[in-house]
């Protein structure tokens, strides 16, 4: 029962007490770039929850199975970026064949993440902090889950201000990194929670 | 040598990967906690920089132009290692601060741009100038952010305290919100600069990396088939007069084409609006 306990509390830690983008700064670049229409972030986010929770999974199995029996733990980072591309383009190609309509949805969004060092970050973290397999699948869920809910609110807010008199100096991706830091500041508040 | 000092001032001021090209925004946010910080990393990139640089220039006639990219990051990745463990032997404290940004600095745009745009066509004594300069310029980038966050989060400046401050920070500075702001300020303080250039007819090279929304300057650009999401069609991709002056590999040109004609056909067959291509690249608005 504490096993369980332990895996809902690292779910909600890690989707929200320690989002992914508002407070560890991994996954940037597609925060900034895709976040500019609520169906696109969300896409991106359901890419990115498929994914993480896959890289998890395979890179948690690798170090368990290959590279720590072997003592080739030092090669984790190579294994690991390496594995990660592989992952996708396989994810890529699988979709493509069998599931067709997931692949429509998710398709053009997959390439863009392989590059993403929240995938990366989220990988070398399960290792780091020891986490199980069954942990570092929940922890790559739960890092995902609160990056679409970071994007997904961040497109939102985008949205919105399209529509407001900002100051000429402050357009464009000024206004934008000063709008995630004031959402930053109420992810914030949950840092006591857990 | 006249070109190799060339190299340095390009990467120190010119193209400055923290203010003018705003690569590398992920280590950026994360470390600039204080200037300290903000040193070991800059100089842990530059030496990951530098080495990767001389070892992809040396070998760039012997890779094949179509396993380009994993071997790239093969060589980035095996020399971050290095640097790692190096890091985590004599410098603990700097390790356990900078902790999961040290293995990212594989990821870190700066590097695998520069392999890709600079030292796989040029020999390795340029390209290990090339390392330094930018490696140098990030590093100071980093240190000046570092030291603004510091003194208005912590009322210290490289860890030693400022008495008259004592009273006067804001704490909010040197956790994640603070990142953002500081960032946002100084793109804000770019965007200035930039129009000021421009007017005084000597315009800075375009924003890169993430905050353009453009993945075209992004090492990995020529395997992602995801640009179509910031650019929908080919014709639409700024051209850029520094990149006709160094003309792409033929190659890597018709892939880029293909992926994007694929997926701009993808896009439109999965009957979402196919408004990507009218959102304006982000940090580009002030050059027109």
């Amino acid at each position: 029962m504490n096993y369980v306990t332990g895996l809902i509390l690292l779910l909600v830690s890690s989707a929200i007490v320690n989002n992914v983008v508002l407070s560890q700064f991994l996954g940037l670049c597609p925060f900034l770039g895709v976040s500019k229409r609520v169906e696109t972030a969300a896409g991106m986010g359901g890419a990115v929850i498929f994914v993480i929770t896959i890289a998890s999974f395979v890179s948690s199995v690798i170090y368990k199975y290959v590279l720590a029996p072997t003592g080739f733990q030092y090669m984790q980072t190579i294994v690991f970026i390496l594995v990660i591309a592989a992952l996708v383009q396989f994810v890529e190609m699988f979709l493509k064949k069998s599931i067709p309509s997931l692949y429509k949805s998710l398709g053009v969004y997959l390439p863009l993440i392989t590059t993403n060092c929240a995938v990366l970050g989220t990988a070398i973290n399960n290792v780091t902090n020891n986490y199980d397999i069954l942990e570092s699948v929940i922890n790559g869920f739960g890092v995902a889950v609160g990056f679409t809910i970071a994007i997904v609110i961040m497109a939102g807010i985008r949205e919105k201000i399209e529509y407001n008199d900002i100051p000429e100096t402050f357009k464009g991706s000024a206004i934008v990194l000063i709008t995630a830091g004031l959402m930053a500041m109420a992810f914030l508040g949950f840092s006591g929670v857990i | 040598m006249n070109k190799n000092i060339e190299r340095l001032y390009n990467g120190l001021w010119k193209e400055n990967p923290t203010f003018v090209l705003m690569l590398g925004m992920c280590p950026t946010l994360a470390v600039t906690t204080s200037a300290i910080n903000g040193i070991g990393m800059g100089l842990s990139t530059t030496v990951v920089l530098v080495l990767s640089n001389m070892m992809i220039s040396a070998l760039r006639n012997i890779i094949p132009d179509r396993v380009r990219m994993p071997a790239f990051i093969v060589v980035v990745a095996s020399f971050v290692t290095i640097v790692q463990f190096l890091m985590q032997g004599f410098t603990p404290s700097l390790y356990a601060s900078l902790g999961i940004y040290i293995p990212l600095i594989v990821v870190n745009c700066i590097i695998l741009g520069r392999a890709e745009s600079y030292a796989s066509k040029n020999p390795v004594i340029p390209s290990m100038f090339d390392g330094i300069g930018m490696g140098l310029g990030f590093t100071v980038g980093l240190t000046l952010i570092g030291v603004v966050r510091e003194i208005l989060g912590n009322g210290s400046a490289f860890g030693v305290n400022i008495p008259a401050l004592n009273d006067y920070h804001i704490t909010l500075f040197g956790l994640a919100p603070g990142a953002f702001i500081v960032l946002g300020f100084l793109v804000a303080i770019m965007n200035v600069v930039r129009r000021k250039m421009e007017a005084a007819g000597k315009p800075l090279p375009a924003v890169q990396g993430c905050l353009s929304g453009d993945c075209s300057s992004c090492g990995l650009s020529s395997s992602c088939t995801g640009k179509s999401l910031v650019h929908n069609t080919p014709e639409e991709i700024p051209v850029d007069p520094k990149d006709v002056a160094k003309p792409q590999p033929e190659t890597k040109i018709e892939v880029k084409h293909t992926a994007n004609a694929k997926n701009t056909e993808d896009v439109e067959k999965s009957g979402s609006d196919s408004s990507y291509a009218d959102d304006d690249i982000v940090g580009k608005e002030e050059d027109k």
